[in-house]
């Protein structure tokens, strides 16, 4: 089984990018368990039709002791498991340690175990590494692979580097490893090359350059991933090729983030600034 | 004498550099600032460094501001029911460990120090946030108890997920109506040790309490008693001899109080200092927004208690209060001396080493001084430099960040119930004739010269001080008691007593003498040896060696 994890800037796209690119592992056959890791629990919607999904905490909650896996993990389009990790409202208690306590929830229930036949569990990250609950999976080897949502403009790269810097951590004591930035494109100027130069200097690649098209939003008004909601669609090809990119990836690295004045230049050196 | 000749093969300044040896450059060069050799009365005293950060890991004596604010300053309250907000644990742990007694014989008076209140966060209070649990403990304590006052204390956790105690206690306090409700962020992480507890315990229950009941209490005479926590009963034993003389005691923050005591506390006319670490900030708020004048005072020690008695008769000024305290002084010395002379020949020339508080440390070196024993090295595990040198240096007190974190709250006078007690003129005369106000002297004068004076001792340094200096007590608390004993010395905590008390005051004095006669002269920890000291099954070295 592969564990991969995506993280990426808040509104970035993640959890529509995870789940469009979920999708496309499912066509190709493969069993996919996708674990949101948002307080909001919407990392799910698009693959089980907007169903409202009790949360593993809401569950542990209301339940106490007795959970069964069942009552957490829903099936959803092509045979995935999705599983809302859930949290607090905004403002209060403290979201990372539902995260952890999720986390281990599951695998005491022996969602992973070898017996459910998993290829894939995806793990979908709220926002930036902002606590030691958020990096829970990037610790431990909860998640193997690490691939980053950006896109060409700056504060989404900012944050870019700065979860590389959270990935070189537990990747020096663990076995995590950066996959590649996927980049879901804002339509900047110079985005792709960019994006690929930032990748190189980060030591690792651009595993996908996703264009914008409105096909993504009209999907969603629908409660579906592309695939789904109208498989030939060139969009849905995009996704189909991400997700064979992410198949066959091998390149898995220690990611070198790099230094504000080196990120900085290469802004300047794209002529974003300029712009 | 024999416990002499030990003392003169080693100079002080050996024995500090004999202890800072195992450290590393860096943490010995740290500890070495907070290791003073005292020099001669008279002279000026070299600087200790004092309530800074205890270098991690160091096996510190301190504890958390949760306990310095909760257990030491709250706990002794009978009335004012005490929630922890927090892990079970927290609460449980802090919960009448350090035998405050209190008296609640008279009619209709609450008693809630023999219960036990607690949130009992769970995981899933930590994600979701604890304030509806908080807010229901709340309304359960307040229909179970109706108690006057509800006070709510703040754990680490409760700190790091963001609940906001304060906003559910004030949302109680005004559903309630009748019964006050207030919070303490006393999360165990601030400060460098208890003392930030102190600190944010004296802030809110002068915010929140003092001076919320106007109402004139009768007496003639009448005082606060700061700093006295009725460990063992100390505060029955002063409350004792306070009443004989006539002075009446209106509040005693905190030991045998109640919730009325600190609401009127405003109506006394002297506030008497005993601990003045953990206590000063109330002592100086009370003179600033009401008027009322402090004094350093201290019940430890027949001698000391003589002496507290003399200056609080002699800022009343009333030559009967005056004679009377002589005639209480005249009634309660002979047995004090006689028991004092019996013991006296047993204790003379031995040696004591006191590890302990912001205050006690330094008061019990009267009792050992009475019994001829004399300290030979002494510290506070949560003093700040003032409590080492005195009140002078507070200006040039460095405020770091940890300090800093803390709050000070602005008090100014109370636009109608601020009544200076004694005029300017008045108070002149007073300090005119030798009577300091607002003074505190510190432990570094009272103690003798090349004496060690050590702040924030540890486990460590302890055990290298009495192999050393073989002392013939060592006083400390519960965590240093077991180490000690198992050193072969008589070990007596004064954070509690063990069983023993009170030794405050006259009865207290005579106390103390009987116990630390029977520990010091008892050999009992000398021969009790480990099997592996008696035989060893084998022996090493470490390769270093």
């Amino acid at each position: 089984m592969r564990k991969v994890a995506i993280y990426g800037k808040g509104g970035i796209g993640k959890s529509t990018t995870t789940q469009n690119t979920v999708a496309g592992l499912a066509e190709m056959g493969k069993k996919v368990m996708v674990v949101g890791c948002d307080p909001k629990a919407d990392s799910t919607r698009l693959l089980l039709g907007g169903l409202a999904q009790k949360s593993v905490l809401d569950t542990l909650r209301e339940e106490g002791e007795d959970v069964e896996l069942d009552y957490i993990r829903k099936p959803g389009f092509g045979q995935t498991w999705c599983v809302e990790s859930g949290g607090p409202e905004p403002g209060v208690g403290c979201a990372g340690r539902g995260i952890i306590t999720s986390i281990n929830m599951l695998e005491s229930l022996g969602a992973y175990d070898a017996d459910e036949g998993l290829d894939y569990a995806f793990y979908d990250v709220l926002g930036d590494v902002v606590c030691g609950g958020f990096a829970m999976p990037i610790r431990d080897g909860k998640a193997e692979e690490i691939y980053i949502v950006c896109s060409g403009e700056m504060m989404a790269m900012y944050a870019a580097n700065n979860i590389c810097k959270g990935i070189m951590k537990y990747a020096q004591s663990g076995s995590v490893r950066l996959g590649g930035l996927i980049c879901n494109s804002r339509n900047v100027d110079n985005e792709m090359e960019m994006i690929e130069e930032l990748a190189k200097k980060i030591g690792t690649q651009m595993i996908y350059f996703v264009p914008r098209d409105n096909d993504v939003q009209r999907a969603e008004i629908n409660r579906k991933t592309v695939i789904e909601w109208n498989p030939k669609a060139p969009q849905a090809d995009h996704y189909r090729n991400l997700a064979k990119a992410i198949d066959a990836n091998t390149m898995k690295v220690i990611p070198k983030p790099l230094a504000i004045e080196e990120l900085e230049k290469l802004l300047l050196d794209f002529g974003l600034l300029a712009a | 004498m024999e416990t002499n000749t030990k003392l003169v093969q080693w100079d002080p300044t050996d024995v500090k550099t004999e202890m800072l040896k195992k450290y590393p450059p860096k943490v010995a060069r740290k500890r070495a600032q907070q290791i003073m050799i005292n020099e001669a009365q008279g002279n000026e005293t070299p600087e200790i460094t004092a309530n800074v950060r205890t270098i991690p890991g160091i096996i510190t004596m301190r504890g958390c501001t949760y306990a310095g604010c909760k257990g030491v300053i709250m706990g002794p309250t009978r009335d004012i029911v005490n929630i922890t907000h927090g892990p079970i644990g927290c609460g449980f742990y802090s919960w009448l460990t350090r035998r405050n007694q209190t008296d609640a014989s008279a009619a209709g008076a609450e008693n809630y120090m023999p219960y036990c209140f607690s949130t009992d966060m769970e995981d899933k209070d930590i994600i979701f946030g604890g304030e509806k649990k908080l807010e229901a403990a709340i309304q359960e304590a307040y229909d179970l108890f109706h108690p006057r006052a509800i006070a709510v204390f703040a754990t680490c956790p409760v700190g790091l997920i963001g609940d906001d105690i304060h906003a559910v206690t004030k949302k109680m306090k005004e559903k309630f109506g009748d019964c006050n409700v207030f919070a303490f962020s006393c999360e165990g992480y601030k400060g460098v040790s208890q003392s930030a507890g102190h600190h944010i315990a004296n802030n809110q229950i002068f915010r929140h309490v003092v001076g919320e009941n106007n109402e004139e209490k009768p007496g003639e005479f009448k005082i606060n008693l700061l700093g006295e926590y009725n460990i063992g009963g100390d505060g029955f034993e002063i409350d004792r001899i306070l009443k004989k003389c006539g002075i009446t005691n209106i509040a005693t923050f905190s030991g045998n109080s109640s919730y009325d005591q600190f609401a009127s506390a405003h109506t006394a006319n002297l506030n008497c200092v005993m601990c003045h670490r953990s206590i000063n900030y109330v002592a100086d708020m009370l003179e600033t927004k009401f008027g009322i004048p402090w004094i350093k005072v201290n019940f430890i020690g027949a001698k000391a208690t003589a002496k507290s008695l003399r200056r609080i008769a002699k800022y009343f000024g009333d030559e009967k209060l005056i004679n009377r305290v002589e005639e209480v002084i005249a009634e309660e010395m002979p047995e004090v001396e006689r028991v004092q002379s019996e013991v006296r020949p047993r204790t003379e020339g031995k040696t004591a080493m006191m590890f302990v508080g912001g205050s006690r440390a330094h008061h019990y070196q009267e009792l050992f001084n009475e019994m001829g024993m004399k300290t030979v090295s002494a510290g506070y595990e949560f003093a700040h430099r003032d409590d080492y040198e005195g009140r002078q240096v507070i200006p040039n007190l460095k405020v770091d960040a940890d300090s800093r974190n803390i709050e000070e709250l602005e008090v100014e006078p109370d636009p109608v119930r601020y009544k200076p007690r004694k005029t300017n003129e008045e108070m002149k005369a007073l300090e005119a004739t030798g009577f300091p106000f607002k003074d505190y002297q510190g432990m570094a004068a009272d103690m003798g010269e090349k004496s060690l004076i050590i702040d924030d001792l540890n486990q460590y340094e302890a055990e290298k001080l009495v192999e050393i200096l073989k002392p013939n007590i060592f006083c400390a608390g519960i965590k240093e008691k077991y180490s000690i004993q198992k050193l072969g010395i008589p070990m007596k905590q004064l954070h509690s007593y063990d069983s023993g008390g009170p030794y405050a005051g006259f009865k207290g004095a005579v106390n103390f003498y009987r116990e630390i006669d029977r520990l010091v002269n008892s050999k009992v920890w000398e021969y009790l040896k480990a099997p592996w000291q008696l035989n060893p099954e084998l022996s090493a070295t470490y390769v270093w060696e």
